[in-house]
């Protein structure tokens, strides 16, 4: 049995259904990120796992034994809240060492670990501050510290960037994985940003309508999603869907014809493409004399007429918004290099997309594996 | 802040002096007073100049009144003394059962949870005159009569609720997430009670203290009807002043002052509690 495992987990509060049947099995040692969109029970499965709510079904193990009714105190198990929970009439240092003074250990190791932490998380110049004098940042680090100075079995981590600047979450998610890997513990990490389940998952759990949809490595998911709620929610800018036809081996869409790898039963299907698969070319340029392949666009590509609406920096990547002659909005992103050559403005060109990147979908929703594609 | 021009400045000194005269003035009056013969109080027009005098307190601490009338003996140190058992014990007992039961009104929803807390509030608003009378006599029966145990379950009624209540708001502003993470670092809940809750709520608790001790020492009517001469406090107390001889306005002055000065004290001592906004800043809102 792998080190924390959660089967078929139920809970509902006065009448409503937010976990109906949720299972997960964690290895140890692993950094699993719960994610999905808000309201979808993400903080209840962590108070599950934490014994601080007790599921109405359904169990949980953790290291092999069935902890779901045991008082959080018995189960080995830390936890970085959202809002910090830093206990205020206590100074970040007795804040860090509440999980070691609980277990009885002596001060002088007290101290020693005390130190080592805040030391990992750079928050030694500090520790004699009660958490009011604490800027948010140093809060949400002395918060972290204590869920793991007990160094604890299983780490449960509520979205603990939500609270902080744009620069500290950048700062943090590059930290966060090297301080984790250094108490190589089983974490449990709890985030809606799509970038923070990149950057720190082993795997990514999808949670959903009170289950797990998808449970996968972060690339995999954002790759191969397993149906358009996903897609959609995993990926920024969002993924753009668009409706097909599938009819002897091939997919219309956008008005381009696209060949497929395997056949599939005719039919109406959705197909999601990611922004960063369409690129874009503008119709001064190719009529200047540039082919497309100039212009790093392979052959088996299919061109969509497209108007080029608005160009938006964001970062070292820029996002276009196109619409498509029948008034479909597409997306696409590309480099701030590329996109210093485009015109602010409008401009008429072409959407290049190859077959090997659209997703399907059929109607509901579901993901149509065509097998190995290409 | 902002920089105040010379007259706002003035402007502002000259009102608060007004304020701080008008809500003082009654305690300034009374102070003077106990320092005056009866003669002197009594003279008309009053006057700010006389011939201060320590005799009002002299008879108080000595427990013998002389007046016109002849010796009369006044136990208003054993009054003061009664005072201090019934509102400390009260307050104390109070304190022991409220702070708990407060905690758990707060923290865990229960059957009748609700009704409970609201029949323990009501207790504030029924007129003590009315549930007296049957109570002296039950007490009778009880032999809780003239007892101080009888008189503090009786000072339950004034201090409980508003314990209880006071202390329950403060403990439902507590952040329940903070009480969870000390769970989770491996304590139990009876510590997690007494190492968070408690120091977090305890300005909410120095004030619920103060108030109950307040209402307590005050209490007239229960100790009127409940106990007799030797366990009454200052408040009934005070009524042996008023003697055949005539009112004496010096002593009761004068035990005004000693009466007043515990409680003015505690007030002073409980202040700084009061304004400690100990939870400023420890969660994100």
């Amino acid at each position: 049995m792998s080190y924390l495992s959660l089967g078929k987990l139920k809970k509902r509060f006065k009448n409503e259904v937010v976990l109906d049947g949720a299972s997960l099995d964690v290895e140890r040692g692993e950094t699993v990120v719960v994610f999905g969109p808000s309201g979808c029970g993400k903080t209840v499965l962590l108070r599950l796992i934490a014994g601080i709510n007790e599921p109405d079904s359904g169990t949980v193990h953790i290291a092999g034994q069935e902890v779901t009714y045991l008082a959080p105190e018995h189960r080995d198990v830390g936890m970085a809240f959202q809002n910090f929970a830093l206990y205020p009439h206590l100074s970040a240092f007795d804040n860090i060492a509440s999980p070691l003074s609980a277990r009885g250990v002596a001060r002088g190791e007290i101290e020693r670990r005390v130190h080592e932490v805040a030391g990992l998380l750079k928050i030694d110049h500090v520790l004699h501050h009660l958490p009011k004098a604490l800027s948010n940042g140093q809060k949400q680090r002395t918060s972290l510290g204590r869920a793991l100075a007990g160094n604890p079995g299983v780490l449960l981590l509520d979205d603990p960037l939500r609270n902080v600047d744009a620069k500290l979450r950048y700062e943090m998610r590059l930290e966060l994985p090297r301080v984790l890997k250094a108490f190589e513990t089983t974490v449990i990490y709890v985030t809606q940003d799509y970038k923070e389940a990149m950057a720190l998952g082993d795997r990514v759990a999808v949670l959903m309508g009170g289950g797990f949809r998808q449970v996968d490595r972060p690339a995999s998911i954002y790759k191969d999603p397993d149906g358009t709620d996903v897609a959609r929610l995993f990926g920024d800018p969002t993924v753009n869907l668009v409706p097909g036809t599938i009819e002897g081996g091939t997919v219309t869409a956008l008005g381009a014809r696209f060949p497929l790898a395997v056949s599939l039963a005719d039919g109406p299907c959705q197909i999601a493409i990611r922004p960063e698969s369409i690129t874009v070319t503008l119709d001064e340029a190719t009529s200047a004399g540039a082919t497309p392949v100039d212009l790093g666009i392979g052959e088996d590509t299919h061109a969509v007429p497209v108007e080029l609406d608005a160009v938006t920096p964001l970062n070292v990547r820029a996002v276009m918004l196109l619409r498509t002659a029948d008034g479909r909005e597409l997306l696409a992103t590309c480099s701030e290099d590329e996109a210093s050559r485009l015109p602010r403005g409008h401009g008429r060109g072409h959407a290049h997309i190859r077959a090997a990147d659209l997703l399907l979908f059929d109607p509901a929703g579901r993901r149509v594996r065509p097998g190995e594609r290409q | 802040m902002q920089r105040q021009t010379v007259i706002g400045r003035g402007v502002r000194v000259v009102l608060l002096t007004l304020v701080g005269l008008f809500f003082l003035f009654p305690i300034f009056w009374v102070l003077l007073m106990s320092f005056q013969t009866n003669q002197d109080i009594l003279r008309i027009p009053p006057s700010l100049v006389f011939t201060p005098t320590l005799e009002n307190y002299g008879a108080l601490i000595s427990g013998r009144l002389e007046s016109t009338a002849g010796v009369l003996e006044i136990r208003f140190m054993n009054n003061l003394m009664n005072s201090v058992i019934l509102a400390v014990s009260s307050v104390a007992l109070s304190l022991l059962l409220g702070i708990p039961a407060a905690y758990a009104f707060a923290r865990f929803k229960f059957r009748l949870g609700e009704d409970i807390a609201f029949t323990l509030l009501s207790f504030r608003f029924a007129p003590p005159l009315l549930v007296l009378l049957p109570l002296a006599l039950y007490f009778q029966q009880m032999g809780l009569i003239d007892t101080y145990i009888g008189l503090i379950w009786v000072y339950q009624l004034i201090t409980l609720p508003l314990i209880l209540w006071i202390v329950r708001g403060y403990f439902e502003d507590i952040s329940e997430d903070i009480e969870h993470a000390y769970r989770l670092d491996g304590n139990g809940w009876f510590k997690t009670f007494t190492r968070i809750a408690i120091p977090l709520a305890k300005p909410g608790i120095a004030a619920a203290t103060l108030l109950s001790f307040i209402f307590a020492w005050n209490n007239f009517v229960f100790a009127l009807i409940l106990a007799s001469a030797d366990k009454q406090p200052v408040t009934v107390g005070a009524l042996a002043f008023v003697t055949a001889s005539g009112i004496q306005y010096g002593q009761i002055a004068a035990s005004i002052v000693l009466s007043v000065t515990p409680t003015l004290l505690l007030a002073l001592y409980a202040q700084r509690y009061l304004v400690e906004g100990l939870s400023l800043g420890a969660v994100k809102g």
